[in-house]
């Protein structure tokens, strides 16, 4: 007969997150930031075929950093659960709150019974539809962490790496009134500055929600497409 | 296995089956696992008895597909009936599956429009999935098998027949496929038409119609032969001058996907009709 050593609950979910963050941080960091009319999600991410962020719906667009085989699954539910949703009911109610609840559930559920927590941080984005409302009230960001908390910002959200310079840069640097090639600039001249390194078109993936595109609102730069925008 | 829920007790998604080998990219399947009374309607093989159900469904139609120089067209009329009732005189039975290929449909009409509505979303899952579109040939095959799923309702009445069309960007080149109501897909050359009135469109199509001719030409043959399959046809229904009802014409090109407005199909039919009294 085997007994197990006690371990007391505050130390197995101090170990578990200390766990889970440290492999979040090894990655790159992505932002995702609300311009005014869309979403721009920016990351360091050198392959053509991997990527970090995908189109979930027709306003919906997910984000993720840490461990790809982990996000990727998560990528492919919410993809499932909008497109049950969708075929069920109207394409209009699909919506991100409630994919960005089902995150929450999941992360939060697996990060206290599963061997191991989930290694990833996810953004949810949502835009409104193209009205004259002032950005802060048209789009939506949702970031879920690995435990699943569940936390808004209609502005930018920071994942994945060290993220705090670049939050406190962000603070004084951002503003919602940005077209999306200046938020683009901005991110990467953030991202360049927190990486220190020189960050091509070829080096980075930029994709996002545009409310001025009819029904599927998703879009992927290419690296031709990249290059005139950073400069 | 974490299981996790929407709003919705309806449906509840398993974050790591697609982490399993048994992974799928299929809306189909996922909906067969996931929340398969939504599918009731389609693929339901036993709660009907052994009743037909035939007479209660809208059903009646012309639906065709032409290859033209540089693209195909697909085109439909808009009667629906019930026995010898009319039901409507403005269905849509032409839709657009994604953004470079159309679906038209005949036979039952709520099963069919389901199953349209069901391939578009196929599609559109495929694509988000994968990344990448499904190859012409692949989603002519997916559709196949769609139809096969719907046989058992097929045997008791609702035939439901769809007809495929697309352009491939990448090779250039337009496709047809043909269906039958047990599944079989067929490559079509040049033209294709389904539902009751297709063998009169066919004739026409088979007479007048070549793959070169231009956008307009094949569009005024798409009318042509429609406006024969109304005139011998009770269940397919011609244009509608008097109340602004026309044919719904739609063009599959290097552009993508488009239909023609009512007001640009009027005088394409106005000038069929000057050719026929000629």
């Amino acid at each position: 007969m085997s007994s197990n050593f006690y371990v007391s609950p505050e130390q197995l979910m101090q170990d578990r997150a200390e766990y889970a963050r440290k492999g979040i941080a090894r990655g790159r960091t992505l932002v995702a930031l609300a311009y005014d009319e869309g979403v721009v999600f920016v990351t360091e991410n050198s392959s053509r075929t991997l990527y970090k962020t995908s189109e979930i719906y027709d306003r919906i667009a997910f984000a993720a950093v840490g461990r790809y085989n982990e996000f990727e699954a998560l990528r492919v539910a919410g993809i499932r659960l909008a497109d049950i949703k969708g075929f069920q009911y109207a394409r209009e109610d699909v919506s991100g709150k409630p994919l960005a609840n089902a995150y929450s559930q999941a992360l939060g559920a697996s990060f206290i019974s599963d061997t191991k927590p989930f290694e990833v941080e996810l953004v949810i984005a949502q835009v409104g539809v193209a009205t004259s409302e002032p950005t802060s009230t048209r789009h939506e960001l949702f970031h879920i962490t690995y435990d699943g908390s569940l936390n808004d910002a209609s502005s930018y959200v920071v994942i994945g790496g060290d993220t705090e310079p670049l939050r406190s840069a962000l603070e004084t640097s951002y503003s919602p009134e940005m077209d999306r090639q200046a938020a683009v600039r901005l991110a990467v001249t953030l991202l360049r500055n927190n990486s220190q390194r020189p960050l091509a078109a070829d080096d980075l993936e930029i994709s996002g929600l545009d409310a001025t595109l009819p029904r599927r609102r998703f879009f992927r730069l290419t690296p031709s497409q990249i290059s005139p925008l950073i400069g | 296995m974490q299981h996790f829920s929407s709003d919705s007790p309806a449906i509840a998604l398993n974050v790591l089956a697609s982490g399993a080998l048994n992974h799928t990219s299929s809306f189909f399947d996922v909906l067969h696992t996931q929340a398969p009374h939504a599918l009731t309607a389609l693929t339901s093989p036993e709660q009907f008895g052994n009743s037909s159900l035939a007479k209660l469904s809208v059903e009646g139609t012309t639906v065709l597909a032409l290859v033209f120089d540089g693209g195909v067209v697909i085109a439909g009329d808009r009667r629906g009936i019930t026995g010898h009732l009319i039901a409507r005189s403005d269905m849509r039975k032409v839709f657009p599956a994604d953004a470079y290929s159309a679906v038209a449909i005949s036979g039952a009409a709520g099963p069919a429009t389901d199953l349209a509505k069901l391939f578009a979303t196929e599609l559109e899952h495929y694509e988000k999935v994968e990344g990448h579109t499904l190859s012409l040939d692949g989603r002519a095959t997916k559709l196949a098998a769609m139809v096969r799923a719907h046989l058992p309702l097929t045997l008791q009445g609702l035939i439901v027949v769809p007809l495929f069309a697309g352009f491939d960007p990448h090779s250039s080149t337009a496709r047809i496929y043909e269906y039958d109501p047990v599944g079989g897909k067929y490559l079509a050359t040049a033209y294709a038409a389904s539902g009751s009135g297709s063998l009169i469109a066919k004739g026409t199509l088979k007479r007048v119609h070549r793959a070169t001719v231009s956008e307009h030409q094949a569009v005024m043959t798409a009318l042509d032969a429609l406006a024969d399959a109304a005139e011998a046809d009770s269940a397919t229904g011609g244009p509608d001058q008097l109340r602004n009802i026309y044919p719904l014409i739609a063009v599959i090109d290097e552009h993508g996907y488009r239909e023609y407005e009512t007001t640009q199909v009027a005088p394409i039919v106005a000038q069929v009709f000057v050719q026929r009294e000629q």
